[in-house]
C-alpha cells in the first residue's frame, strides 16, 4: 500500500495483499468527480457483504456516537503505511494524507428474523486540499455500493433493539449535507475520532484491547495522550450532567460550536462551552420561527416540555427537527436522557 | 471542462462567455428525478456555469444546497419556474448555498418546510428577480424566512418578492455590505428585516400588508452584534396591517400588527423619503431591546437616528395591544392620540443624568405634520413630571447623510 506523487497530482494508489490480485485502483484525490463509482473499486474490504476489512485497514469504534436512526454503523480507518497520526486535545486526530474513515450504515437486525441490510458507505478522505466526503449506497444484492453524489432515499425497515418492525425513509446524504455537519470555518473535518471518545476496549480479530493502546502498538501514535474519555451517554453510572453533554457534544457540537453550520444561532453545545446563554439556558430563539414551537427559550431548567430543544429532538417535521439532517426518526432514548437533565437543571 | 452524463431531462449547452473562458449551461426541465437532477448538477457544476430551470413546476421532497462557487442558477421567470416543496421531506430549507460569487435569478421558491432560500457564510450574493413564497397566506406553520443571507459580504436583493413568511421574508442578518432594492413584501410578519448588520441600503421597495413593514434590529448573544450605518429610504411602507402570526419564542412576535418601521437597538440609522402610513399602530417606532440577557458585550439602546424628509399617512386608528407592550404604553401616553413617531427614550443612566453626547442625539427633521411621542424616563417614573415630550421640533437638527452602501455588483 503506497502513496505517491506523479506530475504535482496526488495520486492514491490502495493495493491490498489479499488471496484477490486485482484491488489496485487509482484516482487523482484532487478531483472527486473522477472518485470511482463503485465501493469495492477502493479495496477496502476483502469481503465487502460481510464487511471484512483487508488488510491495513482497521475497525474502530467511538464512545459516544451519532444517532443515525438506529442504524449500526460499521466503522474503519485506513492510515498510508508508516504514517503517523498527530495529537491536539480535545480535537480530532490529525491523520496524515491519504488517511480514509470507512463508515457503513446498516440495519443488522440481531434481533429478530430479519435479514441484515448494508444502507450506505461513507468515506471520508483526506487530501492534500483536505479532507472529502463521499457517500456510496448499497444494491440491493448488497454486493457492491455506488456512489450517490445527490445522496439517496432507502425506504425500508427494520428491528428495533426490542425486535418491533419499524419502517424508516432512510436518507443517504448528499455530498453538500455531509459539508453541513463536517465543516468548521469552511475546513471539512472528521467528527468522531477524538482520543476522548475513542479511549476505550474494542474486539479485534486479535483480542480485546483499548484502541488507543491498538493504535499505538500499529505505530499510528507515539506519545503519550492527555485524555479523559468522555461519558458515555448511555453508561448509567455517569452522571446525568455528563451524559447529557456528552450527548449534545456528539449530536449537536458539530454544527452548534462557534464557526460551525449552525453558528449564526448563538446556541453552542459543543462539550467545552460553558457560558449557560449560549447553552442554551433561558435562550431566546434568533431564526427557529414555527420550529419555537411557541416556546420562549431554548432550555427552561426544571422544565422540559417548555424547553425548544426538547420539541426539537421530539419532532418528525423537516422544518422544525433538530438535528436538521441525518434523522427522520426519533431518538427516544436521546430524548429521555435530554428531558431528565433539563427538568433536574 | 466537465458535464453530467446526459440523460433525457438534461441537456447540456454551451455559452460563450467572455474572452477565452467557457461556461457550461446545464438545462433540466421538470421531472419526477427533479431533485436528483438539479442536486447533481450542483454538486459537479464548476465555476463559472450556469445551471438553467426550464418553466414549470418542479416537485421537491428534499433540500437543495449549492456549495460550488461562482455558479448561477436561474429560471425563466419568477412566475414561471417553480420550485415547489409541498411535499418535502428533508431539509430544513428549499435552497441553501454555501459559496461565495453565486447569483440566483428569474424562479420562484413555494411552500418550504422551513426557510425558502439560506445563503450562509459567503462573499458576493445576487438575489435577481427571485419570489419566496407560502401560497395558503399568513399562517404560523409557514416557514420562517423567504430571502435569507447571513453572515455574507456584499449582499445584492433585487426585484424580488417575497410572500407569507412566519418571521421574515426578506432577512439580512449578520451581514456587510447590503443593498435590498425594487423588492416588495408582502403578508409576512416583518417585510424586510437587516438585523446584526452593517452598512445596508434599503430603497425603492414596498412592504405592505405585513405585520411590520420594514425592521432594523440588533440582537444580543450571536457572532457579529452592534448593528450600523443602516439606510432606509424611497420605500413605501403601507397598510401593514396583517395581525402577528409569528410563533411566540421568536423576536418578532412581539411586533404590534399595523407597524411601518421599526428601528430596535443599532447606530446610525438614517430613515427618509419614505411614504409611510395607513399603519394600524404606528409609522415608526424607535425602540431598546427590551429582553433580558446576560451578554455583556451588547448594547441594547439605538443611538445617532435620523429620520427626515418622509411623508406620513394615517395611522394609530386601530392599535394592536395584544402584542408586546408598545401599543399599550404608546396608546395611554398619548390619551390615545397616537403619533406618527415613537421613542421609547430609554438611554444609559448616566446619559439621563448627564445628557447624550450630540453626535448619539435623535434627528427628527423635515417630516411635513409629522406627530411624535418621545418618552422622557424620568417623567415616566416620576407622577408630578411630564412623561413624555410631543413637540417634534425639539429633536430638529442638521442631517449627516451617510455613505451610500456600494460594492462591486458584477462579479
Amino acid at each position: 500500500m503506497k502513496i505517491f506523487k506523479k506530475s504535482c497530482l496526488l495520486i492514491i494508489s490502495l493495493v491490498f495483499f489479499t488471496s484477490q490480485a486485482h484491488t489496485s485502483n487509482t484516482f487523482d484525490l484532487a478531483d472527486f468527480s473522477k472518485a470511482p463509482r463503485f465501493l469495492s473499486e477502493f479495496g477496502f474490504f476483502q469481503d465487502m457483504q460481510n464487511q471484512i476489512p483487508a488488510k491495513g485497514v482497521h475497525p474502530y469504534s467511538l464512545v459516544s456516537p451519532l444517532f443515525s436512526d438506529q442504524t449500526d454503523k460499521l466503522r474503519f480507518v485506513y492510515v498510508p503505511e508508516g504514517q503517523k497520526l498527530g495529537y491536539v486535545k480535545d480535537k480530532v486526530f490529525i491523520f496524515p494524507v491519504g488517511s480514509t474513515l470507512i463508515k457503513t450504515f446498516a440495519y443488522l437486525n440481531m434481533s429478530g428474523p430479519l435479514e441484515q441490510q448494508l444502507l450506505e458507505t461513507r468515506l471520508l478522505i483526506n487530501t492534500n486540499t483536505g479532507w472529502k466526503a463521499i457517500s456510496y449506497v448499497w444494491n440491493e444484492e448488497q454486493t457492491d455500493a455506488k456512489r450517490a453524489i445527490a445522496g439517496a432515499t432507502i425506504p425500508t425497515s427494520f428491528l428495533n433493539s426490542q425486535g418491533e418492525l419499524l419502517a424508516v425513509r432512510y436518507r443517504a446524504p448528499n455530498q453538500n449535507q455531509c459539508k453541513e455537519c463536517h465543516q468548521v470555518n469552511k475546513v471539512m473535518t472528521p467528527i468522531g475520532p477524538k482520543a476522548r471518545n475513542m479511549n476505550k476496549d474494542l474486539n479485534y480479530q486479535s483480542g480485546e484491547m483499548n484502541q488507543l493502546l491498538y493504535w499505538a502498538a500499529l505505530g499510528w501514535i507515539d506519545q503519550k495522550l492527555d485524555s479523559t474519555p468522555i461519558s458515555s451517554y448511555t453508561d448509567l453510572n455517569a452522571s446525568l450532567d455528563d451524559r447529557a453533554r456528552a450527548y449534545l457534544d456528539i449530536n449537536c457540537g458539530h454544527c452548534h460550536i462557534p464557526g460551525g453550520s449552525a453558528d449564526t444561532t448563538g446556541l453552542y453545545l459543543n462539550l467545552i462551552e460553558e457560558n449557560q446563554e449560549k447553552l442554551g439556558i433561558f435562550k431566546k430563539p434568533v431564526a427557529a420561527g414555527r420550529a419555537s414551537g411557541n416556546l420562549k427559550y431554548s432550555i427552561v431548567p426544571g422544565h422540559s416540555d417548555d424547553s425548544i430543544m426538547l420539541f426539537r429532538m421530539k419532532s418528525l417535521d423537516p422544518g422544525i427537527m433538530m438535528p436538521e439532517s441525518g434523522r427522520a426518526l426519533a431518538d427516544d432514548a436521546g430524548i429521555k436522557l435530554i428531558k431528565d437533565w433539563i427538568d433536574k437543571l | 471542462m466537465k458535464f453530467l452524463k446526459p440523460s433525457n431531462q438534461v441537456i447540456v449547452g454551451l455559452l460563450f462567455l467572455s474572452s477565452s473562458l467557457y461556461s457550461a449551461v446545464q438545462i433540466i426541465q421538470p421531472s419526477e428525478n427533479a431533485y436528483e437532477d438539479i442536486q447533481e448538477a450542483l454538486i459537479l457544476a464548476e465555476p463559472g456555469d450556469v445551471i438553467r430551470l426550464t418553466s414549470g413546476i418542479f416537485n421537491l421532497q428534499d433540500s437543495l444546497s449549492l456549495d460550488v462557487e461562482g455558479v448561477q442558477i436561474e429560471g425563466e421567470g419568477m412566475d414561471q419556474t417553480i420550485l415547489s416543496f409541498a411535499d418535502q421531506q428533508s431539509g430544513a430549507q428549499g435552497l441553501s448555498v454555501t459559496s461565495d460569487n453565486v447569483t440566483l435569478q428569474d424562479f420562484s421558491i413555494q411552500n418550504a418546510k422551513g426557510d425558502a432560500i439560506k445563503v450562509k457564510g459567503v462573499t458576493n450574493i445576487k438575489f435577481l428577480r427571485v419570489k419566496t413564497e407560502w401560497t395558503n397566506g399568513p399562517n404560523p406553520e409557514n416557514g420562517a424566512y423567504g430571502l435569507y443571507p447571513v453572515e455574507s459580504t456584499n449582499v445584492l436583493i433585487d426585484g424580488c418578492v417575497a410572500i407569507g413568511a412566519s418571521d421574515a421574508g426578506i432577512y439580512v442578518g449578520q451581514s456587510k455590505n447590503i443593498i435590498v432594492r425594487n423588492s416588495r413584501a408582502e403578508f409576512n410578519v416583518a417585510g424586510i428585516e437587516i438585523e446584526n448588520s452593517y452598512y445596508a441600503d434599503v430603497f425603492d421597495n414596498v412592504a405592505t400588508n405585513n405585520t411590520g413593514g420594514i425592521l432594523v434590529f440588533d440582537l444580543p448573544g450571536l457572532p457579529q452584534q452592534g448593528g450600523h450605518h443602516v439606510r432606509v429610504f424611497n420605500n413605501r411602507s403601507v397598510g401593514n396591517n396583517t395581525d402577528n402570526f409569528a410563533p411566540e419564542g421568536n423576536i418578532v412576535g412581539e411586533v404590534p400588527r399595523g407597524t411601518g418601521i421599526i428601528i430596535q437597538a443599532n447606530s446610525n440609522v438614517e430613515i427618509f423619503n419614505n411614504e409611510i402610513g395607513d399603519n394600524d399602530t404606528v409609522n415608526i417606532a424607535v425602540v431598546t431591546y427590551g429582553n433580558e440577557t446576560d451578554d455583556e458585550a451588547y448594547y441594547p439602546h439605538p443611538k445617532s437616528i435620523q429620520i427626515h424628509g418622509n411623508k406620513f399617512g394615517p395611522t394609530g386608528y386601530n392599535p394592536d395591544t395584544s402584542k408586546g407592550e408598545l401599543a399599550e404604553i404608546l396608546f395611554e401616553l398619548s390619551e390615545g392620540n397616537m403619533p406618527d413617531i415613537f421613542w421609547d427614550g430609554l438611554i444609559p443612566i448616566s446619559q439621563i443624568i448627564f445628557g447624550q453626547p450630540e453626535n448619539e442625539k435623535m434627528i427628527i427633521s423635515n417630516n411635513g405634520d409629522a406627530t411624535l411621542l418621545a418618552i422622557k424616563p424620568i417623567g415616566f417614573m416620576m407622577p408630578f413630571l411630564e412623561p413624555a415630550i410631543l413637540d417634534i421640533n425639539e429633536f430638529d437638527g442638521e442631517i449627516s447623510p451617510l455613505a451610500k452602501v456600494e460594492f462591486d455588483e458584477n462579479f
